[in-house]
């Protein structure tokens, strides 16, 4: 990997070059919008930036093209918004261009990304708007309640009660709408939720207060009121921002299915559309290197197929005229021309997320712990208050003093501890998962992840990388493996990839080579013909088919090596399981591959329960299976036929570099190679846990000393306001405790990491 | 008390004053990219190559 912090590496090899797969200037064009007449803007995401370097480095290179009108990155978001002309002195500007600059400047990876978090992003900024604002309030009513407590008096404190009145209501109208919006839905539904109780004690303190004011009482709990809201709007932000920026993390990832496709029309003509128009019937081109968008038949051409994405199968597959190709497979080697047989609306992919919302239905039913919490409280809470007004109203005679009494019980127990109680762990516990890069898309994901006690994995792309690597490179002659490496190097076929990855830096040249689809590399040079494929194609057909994962080495048909892969084990793979088992975690395999190269896995890795050959919906099946004998389920998956089961389960976790539907259905998804992120996230939401119940546990205990207090009518606003934020920051400091939490031995490997993306975060 | 008629009014306009430059920083982009502001800080604007 080169970076732009270290010049002179930037003499990228050739291979490094075909790895970096381009977007096509028609899916740019669809991906970008029109700003003005000839101007249009692209946004890439760049996952590799992250210095200022990097800044400079991609900014100079793409304002020195005289097509880009602007560029700027977002170091944060680690994005590129451009700026361009359609055309710049008569040409007209190829966008792949803007693409391939990035590339060549710096080496990263530049591509297009899903922008669907733009929702979030505004209610993100409605909750800091209302948090500045009742920030604002709460600072200056405070000031003035310090006033009244300190000793103002008669008409003094009837002017700071009414400017206090004055700055609270617009304050509980705009910062509180949040409370009220999401307690009514509850209501509506006939539920409750932490909202409830929150909302009632703003309204009714505030209803207090007021009356108290016009008739020139002595306590009012403005104060109270308003600071409540900014503690609780804290919480809720914080929630917020923890979401969006795993979410925006996890949309910059690369789009794994394409936009669109190339069609052949009737006149010969050809015409790029998206993926959603493509019709059964129409023929499509797709060029080596791309992914196929629908499903269909092969009508010409030969190549191979890499299916581990959609059914988990880890060698490639040769395929021919007349064969059935998949959606969502990714063609390796030759262009193929297709028929489409099923619109997008009937592939494969749409098979597997009918699929996937079928099985959605058990953690939609999963309610939060704080309202679980609620549900109780806010009852309890409801009716204390109402005992306390009955109780003072009819034994003390005084209703006013009752009603009083009744709203101080509201506001000392307003579970402002116990609305921060949640949030604020969980935020913790997301930036240290982030830190290690584990993105979380939700607070709810934590709770669950720390409920399980079975683990399933999926096999190619999550147990293994899905790269092969070379086996048996020792017994072979240097001579061979150079020739061989050099032969390879020509080809994207991942075994080619892995054996010129092997095969060291000084390799032969050849001139006159042919890449056959499907076959293999073929040479002509003065020692004769050298041939590198599969066995047929290498030694002639009487030589027999051979495995998929070998590939022989031939000069003039008579055989010089075999070379033999596997499939690599994700680094720390045996450490992660070993650290599951510790915990007491079930771990099992489901596999979509064939049952021998499962099994070989399972006994490498010392899981004893596994199943293979299994199709999208046995997955499915097989989770619901543990599910129904009582088990809480992790799958870890990440390929199309995972995403059903990935939804199906108690909770689910997929690596970065898994497809666009497994991605989505996953709850947490792990940006670096090693696996030890799975038992890194079960133990950071295990402590998650174990610190939510303790801050509940604080809460109560407040709640129990607080409680007598109010109910004895003694809590004055003074002490409530003091009472609140002292509760409040003992639940926010010991959640802050979870960043201080020795760390698991497991994350301690995170140098073994080898994938592009740690690399980049050493160097950050 | 005749003073609290000027300083309460002051008090809270400064305070007005800090909410208002707030929201208005949010909204013209300020937060966008606080890691790229960091480093634009220190990266010199000329002609030079950087690096």
């Amino acid at each position: 990997m080169t970076t732009c912090c270290a010049p002179g590496t930037e003499g990228a090899m050739e291979l490094e070059r075909l790895s970096h797969a381009l977007p096509s200037p028609e899916e740019l064009l669809l991906s970008s919008r029109t700003i003005e007449p000839g101007l249009r803007q692209t946004d890439l995401s760049v996952p590799g930036v992250h210095c200022g370097a990097c800044i400079t480095t991609i900014e100079k290179a793409l304002t020195a093209l005289p097509e880009v009108e602007r560029a700027r990155v977002n170091l944060s978001t680690k994005r590129v918004s451009i700026v361009w002309k359609e055309s710049c002195d008569g040409h007209v500007t190829d966008p792949v261009r803007l693409v391939q600059t990035i590339v060549d400047a710096t080496g990263y990876d530049a591509h297009l990304f899903t922008n669907a978090e733009e929702a979030g992003d505004r209610q993100q900024r409605d909750l800091i708007r209302a948090v500045a604002v009742s920030g604002f309030a709460a600072a200056n009513i405070m000031l003035l309640s310090v006033s009244v407590w300190s000793g103002a008096e008669a008409s003094t404190r009837d002017l700071f009660h009414w400017i206090s009145a004055m700055i609270a209501a617009p304050a509980l109208v705009y910062a509180g709408r949040f409370f009220y919006r999401s307690a009514w839905t509850a209501i509506r539904h006939g539920r409750t939720n932490m909202d409830v109780p929150i909302a009632l004690a703003i309204t009714l303190s505030y209803a207090v207060s007021l009356w108290e004011t016009m008739h020139h009482g002595e306590h009012v709990w403005f104060d109270a009121t308003v600071s409540l809201l900014f503690f609780l709007l804290i919480g809720r932000t914080l929630d917020h921002v923890m979401r969006d920026r795993a979410r925006a993390a996890i949309s910059g990832l690369a789009r794994l299915s394409p936009r669109g496709a190339m069609v052949m029309t009737a006149d010969g003509g050809r015409d790029y559309r998206p993926v959603e128009e493509i019709r059964p019937g129409d023929r499509l081109i797709i060029a080596a290197g791309e992914r196929v968008p629908v499903d269909g038949l092969v009508e010409s051409g030969r190549s191979d197929l890499d299916l581990s994405i959609v059914n988990g199968e880890s060698a490639p597959v040769g395929i021919g005229v007349g064969d059935p190709v998949q959606g969502g497979t990714l063609n390796l080697t030759g262009p193929l021309v297709v028929q489409a047989t099923a619109g997008a609306k009937d592939s494969f992919l749409a098979e597997v997320i009918s699929l996937m919302e079928a099985a959605e239905g058990g953690r939609a039913r999963y309610r939060r712990i704080a309202d679980r919490a609620a549900q109780l409280y806010s009852p309890a809470v409801h009716l204390l208050a109402l005992f306390a007004f009955l109780g003072w109203g009819v034994f003390g005679g005084d209703w006013k003093q009752a009603m009083l009494i009744s709203i101080a019980v509201l506001i000392i127990t307003c579970p402002c501890a116990l609305g921060l109680a949640v949030p604020v762990v969980q935020v913790v516990a997301a930036g240290r998962l982030f830190k290690d890069g584990i993105m979380v898309k939700d607070g709810s994901a934590m709770e669950r992840l720390a409920e399980i006690d079975t683990a399933l994995f999926d096999k190619t792309g999550t147990l293994t990388l899905g790269r092969p690597r070379l086996v048996n490179g020792r017994e072979i002659g240097a001579g061979h493996l150079s020739l061989a490496g050099g032969l390879a190097m020509h080809s994207r076929h991942p075994l080619s990839q892995a054996l010129y990855r092997s095969a060291g830096n000084a390799l032969p040249r050849f001139d006159d080579i042919q890449e056959l689809p499907g076959q293999g590399l073929q040479a002509h040079t003065e020692e004769g013909v050298y041939r590198l494929g599969n066995r047929r194609f290498a030694c002639g057909a009487s030589a027999g088919a051979g495995t998929t994962s070998e590939v022989v080495l031939s000069l003039d048909g008579a055989e010089l090596a075999c070379f033999r892969f596997e499939d690599t084990l994700r680094p720390d793979a045996s450490a992660a399981i070993r650290a599951l088992d510790r915990a007491g975690i079930r771990t099992g395999i489901l596999s979509g591959d064939r049952a021998p190269v499962v099994r070989a896995l399972a006994d490498r890795l010392g899981i004893s329960s596994w199943k293979a050959d299994l199709a999208p919906r046995d997955k499915v099946d097989a989770v619901a299976d543990f599910s129904a004998q009582g088990a809480r389920v992790l799958m870890v998956g990440d390929g199309i036929n995972d995403a059903p089961a990935l939804a199906a389960a108690h909770v689910s976790i997929a690596p970065a570099t898994a497809a666009d539907v497994g991605r989505q259905a996953a709850d947490f998804v792990f940006m670096h190679d090693s696996l030890s992120a799975v038992p890194l996230a079960i133990d950071v939401s295990r402590q998650a846990g174990r610190l939510i119940r303790q801050n509940f546990a604080l809460a109560i205990g407040y709640n129990v000393i607080a409680v007598p207090i109010a109910l004895a009518g003694y809590a004055t606003p003074l002490i409530a306001a003091v009472a609140m934020s002292t509760s409040s920051i003992i639940v926010v400091a010991n959640a802050l405790r979870l960043n201080r939490a020795s760390r698991p031995d497991v994350s301690a490997s995170k140098v073994a990491d080898s994938g592009p993306v740690p690399a980049e975060a050493r160097l950050a | 008390m005749n003073m609290l008629v000027y300083l309460i009014p002051i008090a809270l306009s400064l305070g007005a004053l800090g909410l208002f430059a707030f929201l208005w920083s949010l909204k013209s982009g300020q937060y966008d990219d606080l890691d790229g502001a960091a480093w634009r800080a220190i990266e010199d604007d000329d002609d030079h190559p950087a690096v």
